[in-house]
């Protein structure tokens, strides 16, 4: 591969991954609407597509306010971090043979690092803006994060015990016969719900929580600044809906009449409409049940699903 | 679990029932005859003006937002001099058509009278009278009323006996 193609591909996904996280809002707003009984925004160009054009515009109109009181260059930092750290993590999804950013053979190491990385955008953040909402946001944010980042690690370490490998084109390559969904379910179950509470979205938006916490860690931010957080969450569910297709949905793999890319990206799409349809149905648990759940529920599960893997590994190895 | 994957799906199947929404400027919210919404004044089938500016409906309304000012005809016919409403105030309560007595004000199925300047929003007499009888049609008060206004004269009004001479005292 020449350094002009490898360009192509890092600019290539850069720009369509900016945009499906610019568009999200559309989709997001239109499904929600649509699973309330109302139609959503239809009203700006086809279909309402140009609402995106419109929230874009609006957000770098309005005014972009630091507080007085923050910590001003934490502050500006803190929202950039979060988009920073999911873009690292698109690098090492292979969107077809061929198409990755950076081929590690530690690929899904690096994605695990980099969404934990994450988290610090939101405790920055709300340590930064100075004020009790943001940080109880931010201190919920942190504890979340390391609870369901334990188990999001190991929920994978099925997938890598099959696949025998650290690199996402190998795991894929190894998803040739079967998918993962069908030998790691209960892998896939905990990934998508440490996926959810990763990129803080409801039902697990414990860290935002706008009916306790005002807009939790993000409750100082306005302008482009808060438009930055919103971008890193829809990255976010992009990057896990990638994620959870790479993984367990076999990624590129599918019937030959279409090509690779197309069945990434429909996977993809369905995963981020799950994503959505979550929003739309399920309330958001308690703090401590949230804790709860993680800690005494999900961790003693994805350890015995780790047991029982490897004994089956082992046996089928013998 | 199990709940929370049937919550999704009730919740998935609302995709396909029918929406709430109204594509308001397309599509038309369905008004009713007494549905409250602008004020007009009407007139007599025979094209006079019904308002005989009796104060009812300024004394009526509760953030008064009408003003009138009462005058007469050379045959005795009372009308108001001016008309006003201040429809940035009115709050479409009905208690002015309750609380006339000729049917002249009445409320009608219209809303759509936004405007960009706030003095547009006072409505005049000329505004405000519309050639028609609105509600009650075929109602002339002064046909009914036992005065001579130059629609009838005295006592010649339906049920309307002819005038005692209250002078005499012959029966």
């Amino acid at each position: 591969m020449t350094v002009m193609q490898h360009i192509w591909i890092v600019l290539g996904v850069l720009f369509v991954f900016l945009n499906i996280a610019a568009g999200l809002i559309w989709v997001e707003r239109r499904l929600l609407a649509l699973w309330q009984d109302r139609l959503g925004p239809n009203r700006a160009g086809p279909l309402g597509l140009f609402i995106v054009l419109a929230d874009t515009l609006k957000l770098f109109f309005k005014e972009d306010w630091i507080p007085p009181f923050a910590d001003k260059w934490v502050f500006i930092l803190a929202p950039a971090i979060v988009v920073a750290s999911v873009l690292m993590g698109l690098a090492i999804i292979p969107f077809a043979p061929g198409i990755v950013v950076a081929d590690l053979n530690v690929g899904l190491m690096f994605f695990l690092a980099m969404s934990s990385l994450g988290v610090y955008s939101i405790v920055l953040g709300g340590w930064a803006s100075n004020n009790k909402y943001s940080l109880l946001g931010a201190l919920r944010g942190a504890s979340q994060m390391i609870a369901y980042e334990v188990f999001m690690g190991l929920s994978l370490m099925g997938v890598v015990m099959l696949s025998k490998s650290f690199n996402l084109g190998d795991i894929v390559a190894a998803q040739k016969d079967m998918w993962f969904i069908v030998t790691q379910p209960v892998g896939f179950v905990i990934f998508f719900i440490a996926g959810l509470a990763e990129t803080h979205r409801l039902p697990f938006d414990i860290p935002e929580a706008e009916s306790e916490l005002i807009a939790g860690f993000h409750s100082e931010y306005s302008g482009m600044k808060f438009g930055m957080f919103f971008i890193g969450e829809y990255l976010g569910i992009s990057l896990i809906s990638a994620m959870t297709v790479t993984l367990f949905f076999g990624g590129w793999l599918g019937p030959a009449f279409l090509p690779p890319v197309v069945w990434f990206f429909l996977k993809t799409f369905f995963f981020i409409g799950i994503f959505i349809l979550m929003r739309a149905s399920l309330p958001r648990p308690r703090y401590d049940q949230l804790m709860g759940y993680g800690w005494k529920l999900l961790l003693p599960l994805v350890l015995l699903n780790l047991l029982v893997t490897g004994a089956i590994a082992l046996w089928l190895k013998s | 679990m199990i709940s929370h994957l049937r919550t999704m799906w009730l919740v998935f199947r609302h995709l396909f029932m029918k929406k709430a929404t109204i594509q308001y400027p397309e599509e038309k919210v369905p008004l009713y005859p007494r549905w409250r919404g602008r004020i007009v004044l009407t007139k007599d089938p025979d094209g006079g003006e019904r308002c005989v500016g009796c104060y009812l409906c300024a004394a009526a309304c509760p953030v008064d937002c009408i003003a009138l000012q009462a005058t007469e005809n050379e045959e005795g016919r009372r009308y108001p001099e001016f008309f006003r409403i201040n429809f940035s105030r009115c709050i479409f309560c009905g208690y002015c058509e309750e609380a006339c007595p000729t049917y002249a004000i009445q409320l009608i199925p219209d809303f759509e009278m936004a405007e960009y300047k706030r003095q547009d929003l006072v409505y005049e007499k000329e505004d405000l009278l519309i050639n028609s009888e609105g509600k009650y049609p075929g109602y002339n008060f002064y046909n009914v009323a036992g005065l001579d206004a130059g629609v009838k004269e005295k006592g010649k009004g339906k049920d309307e006996e002819t005038p005692v001479d209250i002078k005499s005292l012959l029966p």
